[in-house]
């Protein structure tokens, strides 16, 4: 049979949790009970509510689950308010994996590494984040800096809570941006936060959030003495197909569907500056 | 070659559409455009550019993929594609032939398309040398030879006769479904026509633009070149070049709800549009500007980028005609393309 890249699987939504006021995660099996495909960390899959619309998410579990998919969504458009409304047992459509990954075979084994995530940026790292704990030795030191507006927004706090502060030469630093009662962690931006710290410039960066955090975390970095061919980050643009064929997220010679949504920051330095 | 009196032209469309539908250019309320020929219809072989590019042959300007019926919680997916009657495509001119080569190489990549790859193994394509090429064409520009013998047979036409020449073996196989209608020769008269179009076609004023600046190492220079602003300002974003082009693939993927389910339709879309990339979280191009720079700099330096140097436009005029604001990729070339073009 020919791969039907556009006529999408059937999924069910086996379980939900609300991460923050307005992020959800929802786990999603085949009908067969059984995980829809296999991805590797940083790729993204088409989700569907038919009538409504399709969107592209990351996948935010990681590849070594092999049960589920769990997608982590923020409420913030016309689609993502009726997946926010879904209850367990509800059927959806998923069709991918799409993209390009974190070359977390290829070029992060063997290496320290920094994740710098913000809000729901979290979504895609905590993919690599997992598949980097399951396959704890192949890496070296592992650093998680996380920042939300509030407590209450920091996406999938318990894991972090209960295991990510406990893997062994790991650590994690959580910020947020305001005071808040109840908060005796750090206050403000993680791009702040990030040059406080004092981090090892040659360890490699994973960068994921707000585009605003994105470019003075960014500029941090480079001060620290980050090598951009060192750091990695996500772009998002609006797409329709998934393969490169809609148009829609060219930037450049670039399709963020097919030759991303991963680039190292020396291959965004070559496109125009139009994401 | 083989050549057929053209007073016998509807015996010869009558016989291709026993054996496969036909679709060749039809005036229909005084627009000339492909369309399904059937006795009564009036075919209009001389007209230079029909309206519309023959790209809906593959890549329909709206065509439903599938059907969604729910219950409860449930989902069932339908495949709502029946199969392709093979047809042919009947007069297709060297630069929209061309344009289908460009759409291949989008549509045709891996993953296949396969919506617009069933409609492509189903067609034979027959091309239609032109003789009467007129001052928006400029196909020239991307070394395509509008007297060419392209696609699975090409045909020519002067006053008397129509001369026929199989190139691909699709094309053998539908000549041999028509063979007892023709009779032998034609290459004296058609190599005649050949070098008088030429020469038409080298004193046409938009045959010899130069691209030689727009190559991908140029990328970001051309990129943010000061003149698109001029260039742009007076783009309506209508989008009407972007459907009348035959290159232009961007599409767009939507759901309508019916009494009986949700259809999952696929329709033409154009980057000139405001809402092309609008998200729940912001817009990469919110300016005309940038949106009209976005199709200029994809035709002539993003997609041969991706294509070993292969243009995604043509030459066909068809924007030259018909943009209301008389913008169109001439006039870009000209402004970017450097000295050459003054």
């Amino acid at each position: 049979m020919i791969e039907e890249t556009l006529i999408p699987k059937i999924g069910v939504v086996t379980d939900i949790r609300k991460d923050t006021p307005d992020v959800k995660t929802f786990r999603v099996v085949g009908t067969d009970g059984k995980k829809l495909f296999k991805h590797m960390p940083g790729q993204c899959a088409m989700v569907s509510i038919p009538g409504v619309g399709e969107c592209m998410f990351s996948i935010t579990s990681s590849p070594t689950n092999e049960e589920y998919m769990e997608f982590s969504i923020k409420k913030c458009g016309c689609v993502t308010e009726v997946i926010h409304a879904l209850e367990v047992g509800q059927q959806i459509t998923v069709r991918g994996p799409y993209g390009k990954n974190f070359p977390v075979e290829e070029d992060f084994k063997g290496k320290d590494l920094l994740f710098i995530a913000g809000g729901i940026g979290l979504a895609p790292l905590r993919s690599v984040i997992n598949y980097v704990r399951h396959y704890r030795s192949n890496y070296g030191k592992v650093v998680i800096v996380y920042g939300a507006r509030s407590k209450d927004d920091l996406v999938d706090i318990d894991e972090i809570q209960n295991e990510w502060v406990n893997e062994p030469n790991t650590d994690v630093y959580l910020t947020i941006d305001r005071p808040q009662e109840g908060w005796d962690g750090h206050v403000g931006f993680v791009p702040s936060y990030v040059k406080e710290l004092g981090l090892d410039p040659n360890m490699t960066a994973v960068l994921c959030g707000p585009p605003i955090m994105i470019k003075f975390t960014l500029q941090g970095l480079l001060e620290l003495g980050f090598d951009k061919s060192r750091i990695f980050t996500t772009l998002e643009l609006r797409m329709k197909c998934g393969v490169g064929k809609c148009g829609r997220c060219n930037v450049g010679d670039k399709f963020v569907c097919k030759d991303g949504p991963v680039f190292r920051m020396t291959e965004l330095d070559e496109l125009p500056d139009e994401y | 070659m083989l050549k057929i009196s053209k007073s016998n032209l509807n015996a010869l469309y009558a016989k291709i559409n026993e054996t496969m539908g036909l679709f060749i250019p039809i005036k229909k309320a005084g627009e000339v455009n492909y369309a399904v020929w059937g006795e009564g219809k009036e075919v209009s072989l001389e007209t230079l550019k029909t309206v519309k590019s023959p790209k809906n042959m593959f890549f329909p300007q709206t065509e439903n993929m599938m059907k969604f019926k729910t219950e409860g919680k449930n989902i069932e997916i339908i495949d709502v594609r029946d199969e392709k009657r093979p047809f042919v495509l009947f007069g297709v001119k060297a630069c929209d032939y061309k344009a289908i080569e460009v759409l291949d190489k989008v549509f045709l990549a891996d993953p296949v398309d396969t919506y617009y790859k069933a409609r492509r193994d189903a067609t034979t394509i027959v091309t239609l040398a032109c003789s009467k090429p007129e001052e928006s064409c400029f196909c020239k520009v991307f070394d395509i030879d509008a007297t060419g013998a392209y696609g699975d047979v090409t045909v020519w036409m002067d006053e008397e006769n129509l001369y026929w020449q199989a190139n691909t073996e699709k094309g053998e196989a539908l000549t041999a479904t028509v063979r007892e209608l023709f009779a032998e020769g034609g290459e004296a008269e058609v190599a005649a026509q050949q070098s008088a179009t030429k020469a038409i076609i080298d004193q046409l004023p938009f045959s010899n633009l130069d691209l030689s600046k727009f190559k991908p190492e140029n990328l970001n220079e051309l990129f943010d070149a000061a003149e698109w602003e001029e260039m742009s300002e007076a783009c309506l974003g209508c989008g009407t070049c972007t459907f009348v082009c035959p290159t232009c693939q961007c599409f767009d993927i939507r759901d309508f709800k019916t009494h009986e389910g949700v259809i999952r339709y696929r329709c033409w879309d154009s980057c000139m549009y405001s809402d092309f990339t609008l998200m729940a979280h912001g817009n990469s191009r919110t300016t005309q500007m940038q949106r009209f720079r976005q199709r200029f700099m994809h035709k002539i330096v993003y997609y041969p980028s991706q294509n070993d140097g292969l243009y995604s436009c043509v030459g066909c005029g068809r924007c030259v005609n018909k943009c209301p604001q008389n913008l169109n990729i001439v006039k870009v070339i000209k402004k970017l393309g450097g000295k050459a073009n003054d």
